[in-house]
């Protein structure tokens, strides 16, 4: 398994600034599950807010995307005798529906769960769920990507 | 193909999926769903999952590949049940 989960990440295309994955605990067939802190100095916590800094909603929802669909749709891919191609593949989002209940902080670790709901004809739909570090619900939603084929 | 038993209901399916710009009206069997109907690939899936559901047929990467046309997918749900 610790192969298995350091190999999706080492396929992950992101790099800093914009990578909002630390490590994963576990993916399958069925969904996957990481965890990422945001570093307290993170640049966008100057203007957001000065008085109040507190991280972007658009960002939690890019550390579900990353971990819950893009890390899953990973292992997914290279299970399905279509998807699976030479090089690692890559996931466009398409749609997103996100509900923000609570603040998370600067310095927080946050934990993604995501559940698939269905990989078919390349586009991956997940529910997502990003917990605080208090193990408080601070986000949910519905995410999904599209992959696509012939990227390097 | 307008008279064909499934059109409406294609139809039907196709509406919440056309972008903003683009006239309902427009639709016609020979529309093209990705180049004349702008319906991106993610929408296509969705058009195609709701297909599934409403005629309780599955379809393959392969029908997905050849489903250009409104006309086209008509064919398709045809088949799938059988009546061609």
């Amino acid at each position: 398994m610790e192969n298995v989960l350091q190999n999706i990440l080492d396929q992950l295309p992101y790099r800093k600034p914009f990578l909002f994955v630390d490590n994963l605990i576990s993916v399958g067939p069925e969904g996957a599950e990481g965890y990422y802190t945001f570093p307290p100095d993170s640049w966008f916590y100057q203007g957001h807010f000065p008085q109040y800094p507190v991280t972007p909603g658009v960002l939690l929802t890019e550390c579900c995307a990353q971990i819950g669909v893009v890390c899953l749709g990973i292992y997914l891919a290279a299970q399905s005798a279509v998807t699976a191609a030479p090089g690692a593949p890559a996931f466009a989002l398409s749609d997103s529906d996100m509900d923000f209940l609570r603040p998370v902080l600067p310095g927080e670790r946050v934990r993604v769960v995501s559940r698939k709901e269905y990989f078919r004809f390349g586009k991956l739909r997940c529910r997502v769920q990003l917990f605080n570090e208090a193990n408080e619900l601070a986000c949910k939603g519905q995410i999904s990507g599209m992959i696509q084929k012939g990227n390097p | 193909m307008k008279d064909h038993a499934h059109y409406a209901t294609l139809r039907e399916i196709i509406l919440p999926y056309l972008p903003e710009d683009i006239d309902p009206s427009g639709i016609g069997p020979e529309s093209l769903l990705i180049e004349e109907l702008n319906i991106n690939s993610a929408h296509l899936v969705d058009i195609v999952l709701d297909v599934e559901d409403r005629f309780d047929i599955r379809l393959e990467d392969t029908d997905m590949q050849q489903m250009h046309s409104v006309s086209d997918a008509l064919r398709i749900i045809d088949t799938k049940l059988g009546n061609t």
